[in-house]
């Protein structure tokens, strides 16, 4: 279904990264925000604040990003497409409600606006140390989809992904800013309405009576249900059959838990969303993704000059992680260079998949600027020798 | 031997509260003795003479005993999480105006974790009904004190006594800002079928609080008998006095039980006055807000 | 047998679903009619059910069915039982 007009700005716009995350939810037919002030998101919810009045949607400003989180998991059961903004201390407090929405499978979507951390860390500068969190933070098994923009214009765009990948898997999904991406204001154009696709939610065809909320008939996804149309379903976050009842026994668990993580693990490459440079006959692959990716486009150039066979791989998704990718490049023998704003989370990752099939090579940085491209330019020369 | 009266069978006629149940999940998990049924029955009873369709009626419950209340009603019902039910029935309800919200939970859950999210819906008059079923214990995790507990009780990690002065929570709901606030018990099966239907059809943030029997845990630390010995201290000890100051609504093993419905009163709720400021300065910009579909 | 001596038709009568008992004693307790008592014999749980002793005392009202925790009792106005 094409996206509803009235949330569409279009045009050409000169806007910060936080703002385009608005203007993204509100084409994708967001109408729900719940969320609470913390830099540096706050900017998010300002202009959500300020815009779904005029748009037929609502903004509430929680008591905290406990009562957020959870806001938006009722207003998605009462039909709506949902979203709360955050940052690092408050991501922190969200989630016991990631692994609820992961366990009923609510589709809603949290931006967090990474700054530097742990604790209060830095609140107006950048980092990318949530990474691990956003993908491990709750406890229990589940999957979830992460994407990382790297400028205000993908903020727009990936936010309408993040909805229909939302929807389609019906999963909490992940806008992971940074604070330079967020506060950075740069050219923003918005389509018309009719050119951008939205997927639907599937809402069960079941009789009353006869809905069971996690009966899928073999599919990866069950329909869903919204409260108020006769259906009297029950859910919960106790581990459940398909009727939705709590059933607390280890056959029921594999039977519940499995699912919620294969519907991820078996579609990743369906997910998975990356962008590769000059990687085919590359010695070495910059992996990047965020703000980073920006600055190493500025040493990979550098690089390059200079005769260095160096490609370039940005994860636009960094959950699931491009394992298919990773690994088939790691087979042809190419060395790997990831520089990131923290001190080696997605590297975590990296070495896993590649699995000393070649030599990795980490840049890490605490935050609260960005990487200097010259630091990433000289492990590229190490990584190619 | 005087043989038991024959049970329901088709021909005859079924529990008049059955029709609300999810009677595939009966018996349920409580103790013998323990008033959640009997909360059921009331709370079943008043959604069923409410004059609200069942459609509309939507059931969010945290965690605890009292929690798996929503698991037993035929209804759109949440098991949500530990203290969250207000926020997550916030959501609901602003998505869908038209619903009618109704948070049951205990003590714990709603005082002690769900504080913060208690006095903010209050104080935001959030549409909805929280019913509070107050065993002065953390009963399914077996019988820690709560925010409720009364002075000098034994709880599993108060076995010396309790020494913190538990909350008066009709006062506390008052004080938020709850336009309907009331106390019965367990004993006062009528009343609480009124002041629940009176609850779920005002507008506005109403609370009932209702004081259960909880035997096995609380009951027996306390020397406090069996579920019918405690029923009938609470009809020893309750006093029924409606309009009553919620200042004197405090509980303790010596004193009365206050109850009654003590406030009963008009605000604007959140949705009225998010519509009525909206109005005012988008003008023409703005649609009243009935729900996102 | 009613108080003045005529025998009448009670005015209700207790449906009481034995095995779902818990032998709580709400019903029997709160009966305004003392219809009920503990029965001397035992459901598979091993409770007591109650059973009514005074059925020509029914009167109907169903506190029994409001007070029972379990849904394992609830009494119905004569006129509409069958």
């Amino acid at each position: 279904m094409k996206a509803d007009p009235r949330g569409v700005l279009t045009g050409a716009h000169f806007l910060d990264g936080d703002h385009a995350c608005c203007e993204g939810a509100l084409a994708a037919g967001c109408r729900f925000v719940a969320g609470y002030p913390i830099t540096p998101s706050t900017e998010v919810v300002e202009r959500i604040a300020a815009r779904f009045p005029t748009v037929g949607g609502l903004f509430v400003q929680m008591e905290d990003e406990i009562a957020s989180s959870i806001a938006i998991q009722g207003a998605v059961w009462g039909g709506a497409k949902a979203m709360t903004v955050t940052s690092g201390p408050g991501f922190s407090l969200m989630m016991e409600h990631i692994g609820l929405a992961a366990m009923l499978e609510t589709p809603c979507v949290f931006v967090d606006v990474q700054r530097g951390g742990p604790s209060t860390g830095l609140p107006t500068l950048p980092a990318q140390a949530d990474m691990m969190q956003v993908r491990w933070g709750s406890h229990g098994d589940y999957e979830i989809i992460a994407y990382c923009p790297n400028s205000p214009q993908e903020c727009f765009d990936l936010m309408i992904r993040a909805f229909n990948d939302a929807e389609t898997y019906r999963v909490p999904v992940f806008m992971m800013l940074d604070e330079c991406v967020g506060h950075m204001t740069e050219k923003v154009l918005i389509p018309e309405a009719d050119a951008i696709d939205l997927v639907e939610r599937r809402l069960t065809t079941a009789a009353p009576g006869r809905y069971r909320p996690y009966e899928t008939g073999g599919a990866w996804v069950p329909p869903m249900a919204k409260s108020g149309d006769g259906h009297y379903f029950h859910i919960t976050g106790l581990t459940h059959d398909e009727n939705g009842y709590p059933v607390m026994n280890a056959q029921a668990q594999e039977a519940c838990v499995r699912r919620l993580v294969d519907k991820i693990r078996k579609n990743a490459d369906a997910i998975v969303a990356i962008e590769e440079d000059d990687t085919a006959d590359a010695d070495v692959v910059v992996v990047s993704y965020g703000i980073t990716s920006r600055v190493a486009l500025k040493a990979i150039t550098r690089a390059r000059a200079e005769g260095i066979r160096v490609g370039h791989l940005r994860m636009v998704t960094v959950w699931p992680f491009p394992e298919t990718r990773i690994r088939r490049l790691a087979e042809a023998g190419k060395a790997f260079v990831l520089p990131e704003l923290n001190y080696g989370q997605m590297y975590l990752e990296l070495e896993r998949v590649v699995a000393g099939r070649s030599r990795t090579h980490l840049v890490p940085h605490g935050g609260g600027t960005v990487h200097d491209p010259e630091v990433i330019y000289r492990k590229i020369k190490e990584a190619a020798q | 031997m005087k043989q038991p009266e024959p049970t329901a069978s088709a021909n005859e006629p079924v529990n008049p509260v059955a029709a609300y149940l999810r009677m595939d999940r009966i018996p349920h998990i409580w103790c013998p003795g323990c008033g959640l049924g009997t909360v059921v029955n009331c709370l079943v009873r008043a959604l069923m003479t409410c004059a609200i369709p069942r459609n509309d009626i939507s059931i969010v419950s945290g965690i605890g005993c009292t929690g798996r209340v929503a698991g037993y009603l035929a209804l759109d019902s949440f098991h949500t999480t530990h203290g969250r039910a207000i926020p997550f029935a916030t959501g609901l309800k602003l998505a869908n105006p038209k619903l009618k919200l109704v948070v049951v939970s205990g003590d714990g859950d709603l005082f002690a974790i769900g504080g913060n999210h208690f006095i903010h819906a209050a104080r935001r008059n959030m549409d909805m009904t929280v019913l509070c079923v107050n065993n002065f214990t953390y009963g399914m995790t077996g019988g820690q004190v709560t925010p409720t507990t009364p002075l000098d009780a034994i709880a599993s990690t108060t076995p010396y006594g309790n020494f913190e002065d538990p909350f008066n929570l009709p006062h506390l709901a008052e004080s938020s800002g709850a336009v309907y606030v009331a106390r019965w018990t367990t004993l006062h099966v009528r009343q609480a079928v009124k002041s629940i239907r009176d609850a779920i059809r005002k507008k506005g943030f109403s609370f009932v609080e209702i004081l259960s029997p909880c035997p096995t845990l609380y009951g027996r630390r306390n020397r406090l008998g069996d579920g019918l010995e405690m029923m009938r201290q609470f009809k020893e000890k309750s006093v029924v006095r409606n309009g009553a100051d919620t200042r004197e609504a405090g509980l303790d093993f010596k004193g009365g039980i206050l109850c009654g419905t003590f406030i009963d009163r008009e605000r604007p709720t959140f949705l009225d006055r998010y519509n009525e400021t909206m109005a005012e300065r988008l003008g023409h910009a703005f649609t009243p807000y009935g729900g996102v579909l | 047998m009613a108080a003045d001596g005529k025998s009448r038709e009670p005015r209700g009568r207790v449906y009481i679903d034995i095995e779902m008992c818990k032998g709580c004693g709400f019903c029997i307790e709160f009966c305004p009619a003392d219809v009920l008592a503990f029965s001397k014999a035992f459901n598979a749980k091993g409770y007591h059910p109650p059973e009514a002793v005074r059925p020509d005392s029914c009167t109907g009202c169903g506190l029994c069915g409001m007070y029972c925790p379990d849904f394992a009792i609830f009494g119905v106005l004569n006129s509409t039982a069958a």
